[in-house]
């Protein structure tokens, strides 16, 4: 005899489950934060645009290409300003610039590409040399590539003009739209920093992802396994390379003009500030970072004496790390978990 | 932890709002900028006490209307120049923007003017060739003379009457320090002396150990058109490590900056010829009222007002002067402002200045010496005055653009 099955199982919706819960709160997290960052330029200024927002967005995913190489990969590296500075070189070089007797003048769709190309080879090159030292060795090293190349730009004339560097880069001009008007800018901006943050939330999930922060956490007992350390370190640089290159595509693009003292130490350490400031602990940490700074450099001016700003800088940073070796990210779910 | 997260968003919220706070309508907002970072943040203190001076004299008023200044900081890198100038233009909304201090600033500024058509850049101290002469901006002005300008008369000074045939070169490595090393050569291969070499080093360099290690034996002198805590530091190792060349200075070498630097007192340096914009002991009326109101505005200053704080000066009295020829009128997009300013004859502590076809300004020049003044503090003393130098030190456009822009190896007479 058979049972009956009551009609209204079937009807009835499906029980969620916690990790549906999970699910679609992150949904809902990213929805908001996708909308807010969309309606952003209709309640600000050009300024807050461009330098604040826009800023934010493609120095962040310089930051971020830290903090994936540092977070995910264990390796703190210096050199990610300098993977965005060759790609600014490159393009400067391939495309069109001020100085038509040093660039070669390809079309954006051409320069571009190779840019990015070249820096993400360059990237692969500092990995391949930077991949077998770890903790302290990793930081001298890329530092000391990130000096010496822009050492070598500022003191190479008859390739990279030097200490002039170059002038009059500008993103193309798409569909009759002038890509370097504020609103556009922002939207380009918003874009790759979108695909970047999207690219690295999945790779660290894939398999890739995954073996690399076991690489991150054992390395021996990897290597015992049977993968190759070596080449994991490796690609995750390469990675970071194209991140980095993305960012700095669009930091040249910004400021019109690319020179040795762009990339050089102090620069570079302000991308590390930044990646710190947010937390290594969440891809979102480096723009939350790269935004705390970027506010901090252009409105502490307004706070203190214009001769003693950079102290409102470093007190704010210390403080910071101080209360949150995790950074801002840290700081917020700390805060988070103790309201609930 | 309820009040912690409050006082957290709202310290984040209070950054994010602060700025400038509202006026009146009848307020002329106005932007200095100057590198008070880095080192040349000495140039720059003393270049906003020249512009607060010119303020400070006209009580911050001008063509009826109040002037609000607002300083931004830089440190002598374009980037940050430009960065800076952006949150003045854009955010804190100056009409008219006085600065920059430092060359390359100044070339990336003459970029960033021609992008903002409606505000009036005014040059502050910034000395690069390149600036007005090449593609300038019709919205940029510069008061101040150029670095080639500055070193007008000093070449055939230094061959014929103290009989350097032969000197090295010890310079900055950018636009500024370029232009200083031309003004120089110009004059000095056409006299017949010979540069045998240059050492360009980075702004910022602390150890000039390897530079000096290479300067050759067989020179009279050294030319050294460094700036800031870079010539201090310079001078200072060269005379440890042994050093006994006479040297001839570029105009900020030896600069009010660095001769009152504290420490050891700079004697050997007594007698350097050098040229510039001012000279610190001329004993002209103006110059030296202009003198005594600096000394008493600024206690904390230095001894005598420095060329930044002069150029700065100047800039501030030709902005307040153009807006009282307006009436403080800068509604058609600033045009009849600009004219004014193209225009202006000014009556400075220095000598008549007015504006070339390429709004660069045309002064007299000082060919100086360092001196020990009565008080026992170095000065510089005129030697002979240069009247109304010309962005072309005189020759014609045609000839003087021949040369070529001023870059490391031009000019270059082994």
């Amino acid at each position: 005899m058979t049972i009956a099955l009551p009609e209204t199982t079937l009807a009835a919706p499906a029980l969620r489950t916690p990790a549906d819960a999970a699910l679609h709160g992150r949904i809902a997290k990213y929805a908001v934060l996708g909308l807010a960052l969309l309606a952003y330029p209709l309640a600000a200024s050009d300024f807050w645009i461009v330098q604040i927002g826009a800023q934010t967005l493609f120095m962040g995913t310089i930051a971020l290409s830290l903090m994936w190489l540092g977070g995910y990969g264990g390796m703190v590296s210096l050199a990610q300003l300098t993977f965005a500075g060759v790609a600014g070189y490159m393009v400067a070089l391939f495309g069109v610039s001020n100085h038509p007797e040093l660039s070669l003048g390809w079309p954006w769709w051409a320069a571009v590409p190779v840019a990015l190309l070249i820096a993400t080879a360059f990237a692969t090159v500092t990995g391949m040399l930077a991949a077998r030292t770890e903790g302290i060795y990793t930081i001298m090293i890329t530092l000391a590539i990130a000096v010496a190349f822009s050492l070598f730009c500022r003191q190479n004339y008859a390739i990279f003009n030097g200490f002039a560097g170059f002038a009059g880069l500008h993103p193309p001009r798409l569909f009759g739209l002038d890509l370097r008007a504020p609103l556009p800018f922002y939207y380009l901006c918003l874009a790759f920093a979108a695909c970047a943050y999207a690219g690295v939330v999945y790779v660290q999930r894939s398999t890739f992802g995954l073996a690399l922060q076991a690489v991150r956490d054992n390395p021996r007992r990897m290597r015992a396994i049977g993968f190759n350390v070596y080449a994991h370190r490796v690609a995750a640089y390469a990675m970071s390379g194209l991140l980095a290159a993305i960012g700095g595509l669009l930091l040249v693009w910004f400021n019109g003009r690319i020179s040795p003292d762009s990339i050089d130490a102090g620069p570079t350490i302000n991308v590390l500030v930044m990646a710190v400031l947010g937390g290594m602990v969440h891809p979102i940490g480096p723009y939350v970072g790269a935004l705390a700074f970027i506010l901090l450099q252009n409105f502490a001016v307004d706070l203190i004496d214009p001769e003693r700003f950079n102290l409102v800088i470093g007190i704010a940073f210390l403080a910071i790390v101080l209360a949150s070796p995790d950074g801002l990210v840290g700081l917020w779910r700390r805060l988070m978990r103790r309201r609930s | 932890m309820r009040t912690f997260k409050g006082v957290l968003t709202a310290a984040t919220m209070l950054t994010a709002l602060a700025s400038a706070p509202a006026w009146a309508q009848d307020t002329i907002k106005v932007g200095g900028l100057a590198t008070l970072e880095g080192a040349f943040a000495v140039m720059g203190q003393d270049s906003m006490r020249g512009l607060e001076l010119a303020l400070k004299e006209a009580n911050y008023t001008a063509g009826g209307k109040k002037i609000e200044l607002i300083k931004g900081s830089s440190d002598a890198k374009p980037d940050n120049a430009i960065k800076a100038a952006r949150k003045l233009v854009e955010q804190d909304g100056v009409k008219i923007l006085v600065g920059p201090l430092s060359g390359s600033e100044g070339v990336a500024m003459r970029d960033y003017a021609k992008t903002q058509p409606n505000v009036t850049f005014i040059n502050g101290s910034s000395a690069a060739q390149e600036t007005t002469l090449k593609d300038p901006a019709p919205n940029f002005f510069r008061f101040s003379t150029d670095g080639v300008q500055w070193q007008a008369g000093l070449g055939e000074h230094a061959f014929k009457n103290k009989g350097y045939k032969r000197v090295a070169v010890v310079a900055e490595d950018y636009s500024f320090p370029y232009s200083q090393v031309m003004g120089f050569m110009v004059d000095y291969c056409k006299a017949g002396g010979k540069v045998v070499d240059k050492f360009w080093v980075p702004i910022g360099n602390k150890d000039f150990s390897s530079i000096i290690a290479k300067i050759p034996d067989n020179i009279d002198a050294i030319y050294v058109a460094l700036g800031g805590a870079d010539a201090t530091n310079f001078l200072t190792q060269y005379e440890q490590s042994g050093g006994d060349k006479p040297m001839v200075a570029g105009s900020i070498t030896v600069d009010q900056t660095v001769l009152s630097a504290k420490g050891k007192q700079r004697s050997y340096l007594i007698g350097t010829p050098s040229a510039g914009p001012i000279a610190d002991t001329w004993d002209d009326p103006k110059w030296k009222e202009f003198v005594a109101s600096y000394k008493k505005a600024f206690s904390d200053g230095l001894p005598s007002p420095s060329l930044f704080a002069h150029a700065y000066y100047l800039a501030g009295k030709a902005m307040v002067t153009a807006l009282d020829q307006v009436k403080g009128d800068l509604s058609d997009n600033q045009k009849s402002f600009q004219a004014a300013l193209a225009k202006l004859a000014l009556d400075t502590p220095t000598g008549k200045v007015a504006l070339d076809k390429n709004r660069q300004a045309v002064a007299d020049i000082f060919l100086t010496e360092v001196a020990e003044a009565p008080d026992g503090k170095l000065m510089n003393k005129v030697v002979r005055v240069i009247p109304q130098v010309t962005q072309t030190l005189g020759m014609p456009e045609a000839e003087f653009v021949k040369m070529g822009p001023a870059s490391r190896d031009n000019p270059d007479c082994r």
